[in-house]
């Protein structure tokens, strides 16, 4: 099977960024994502949903230079107020132009 | 005094309260799942503005005018005394004051209804407009108090690297648009068009099980509330005792307020309590994104685990016996 290998982009941060965060994936020119809730701690403990503690784990696949700019605009804008990690990693698809 | 005391301990909905710090202490695995939590909150808002809204389409415009004018004036001002008291006493930075002060401009929908509910077991109930004056409450304080947060943190700092701020529009639209404020107007609107006798079919279940929806929400807030107590040492014991001495300060002032524009003692003891209570549905995620530098350890926890147990505990009574007492003559 031929495949292509790509970014798959991995965010989890507090569910209050969600929207922000997604539009953020959009404009920088991700085709797609899926976000879904998840439960964690980590060094920053407190968080502000309406039910205290709440984490949303957000995943984009895109090319090597979409996610960096993404990375860069990450940490610049959101590390140093809220809690959240990113990281990439390698990923090979099917139908490598379905996603840049 | 001690009677009403008592009588407030001994309700189910600060019991229900109470088995939830209770609960959250001895670490059971009692916690109300996040679907049923995010449910019972659109009840709770719905009725409530249904019900306000039926109350409204019988109230004279006169009779409402004086109370939204004294109630918008205390969402402006309680944001401001809040953060001065904090900046001035409390050293505190000009994000965090403010993050605090949103919180304390805000209101509590949860107070208010217990507030509400103790007027009436009192047999003075509130007026039936109250739920409007409680969404006139719920937003200026916010924006008042995020606007001179937004402005004195640019102002520190203006060389660094900082991150854009966001646009206030999306502010204004987050929290304009929030679920407790499009249930509260809505459901204000709904009930106002309806009236009475469209009213009539939905009351079983919007009233009938409101006291009961009501604790199980009580006690979903106080596992919530307990899981915030061993922050309270972080937080210091200056906020702690801004916790609870800012609602008294706040409470008087719009009880006397509620007195002075002719409201009953009810409805100036409800109002007390509005002004008196803090926000931690609505200002928390608009706090968290607008001034992301404020710590949120600081406005949850005096929010959540100081000034929401003591006015249902003791804020309430108080303010209902300062409003009995401006009634009788002073």
């Amino acid at each position: 099977m031929h495949t292509t290998v790509l970014s798959l982009l991995t965010i989890i941060a507090e569910a209050v960024l969600k929207e922000r965060l997604i539009a953020e994936l959009m404009q920088a020119g991700a085709t797609g994502y899926t976000v879904w809730d998840v439960e964690g701690d980590g060094s920053r403990r407190l968080r502000s949903g309406d039910a205290p503690g709440e984490n949303i784990r957000l995943e984009t696949i895109t090319s090597f230079e979409v996610a960096d700019k993404l990375l860069e605009k990450l940490a610049h804008n959101y590390f140093p107020h809220y809690a959240m990690i990113a990281y990439t990693s390698d990923v090979h698809v099917v139908r490598g132009d379905k996603y840049v | 005094m001690f009677n009403t005391l008592q009588q407030n301990f001994c309700s189910p909905l600060t019991l229900a309260f109470g088995l939830g710090i209770v609960a959250k202490l001895i670490r059971s695995d009692l916690a109300l799942p996040r679907d049923a939590y995010s449910t019972l909150s659109i009840y709770l808002l719905l009725a409530l503005g249904l019900k306000g809204g039926v109350e409204l389409s019988h109230a004279a415009l006169s009779e409402v005018w004086a109370p939204a004018l004294a109630t918008l004036a205390l969402g402006v001002i309680t944001p401001l005394t809040s953060y001065a008291v904090l900046r001035k006493f409390g050293r505190f930075d000009a994000a965090d004051a403010a993050g605090i002060a949103a919180h304390y401009g805000s209101v509590s929908a949860v107070t208010f209804i217990a507030a509400q509910q103790f007027a009436l077991s009192q047999g003075m109930p509130a007026e039936g407009y109250m739920s409007t004056l409680l969404t006139l409450l719920e937003s200026p304080g916010i924006h008042i108090a995020l606007l001179i947060g937004a402005l004195q943190s640019s102002r520190d700092r203006l060389a660094v690297d900082a991150p854009a701020p966001r646009p206030t529009a999306e502010v204004v639209h987050e929290i304009l648009a929030s679920r407790s404020m499009v249930l509260l107007v809505g459901g204000l609107v709904i009930g106002y068009l309806t009236g009475p006798t469209g009213y009539e079919p939905v009351k079983p279940f919007f009233e009938g099980l409101f006291k009961g929806v009501l604790t199980i929400f009580l006690l979903e807030m106080g596992v919530m509330a307990a899981a915030r107590l061993g922050d309270l040492r972080a937080v210091g014991v200056f906020l702690i005792g801004f916790g609870i001495l800012m609602p008294i300060f706040h409470g008087a002032l719009a009880v006397m307020l509620g007195h002075a524009v002719g409201m009953s003692v009810g409805g100036s003891a409800v109002l007390g309590a509005m002004a008196a209570s803090a926000s931690y549905i609505a200002a928390p995620p608009a706090v968290r994104m607008t001034l992301p530098q404020a710590n949120p350890t600081y406005y949850l926890t005096a929010s959540l685990a100081i000034t929401f147990p003591f006015n249902l505990l003791a804020g309430i009574p108080l303010y209902f016996a300062f409003a009995r007492w401006l009634g009788s003559g002073g």
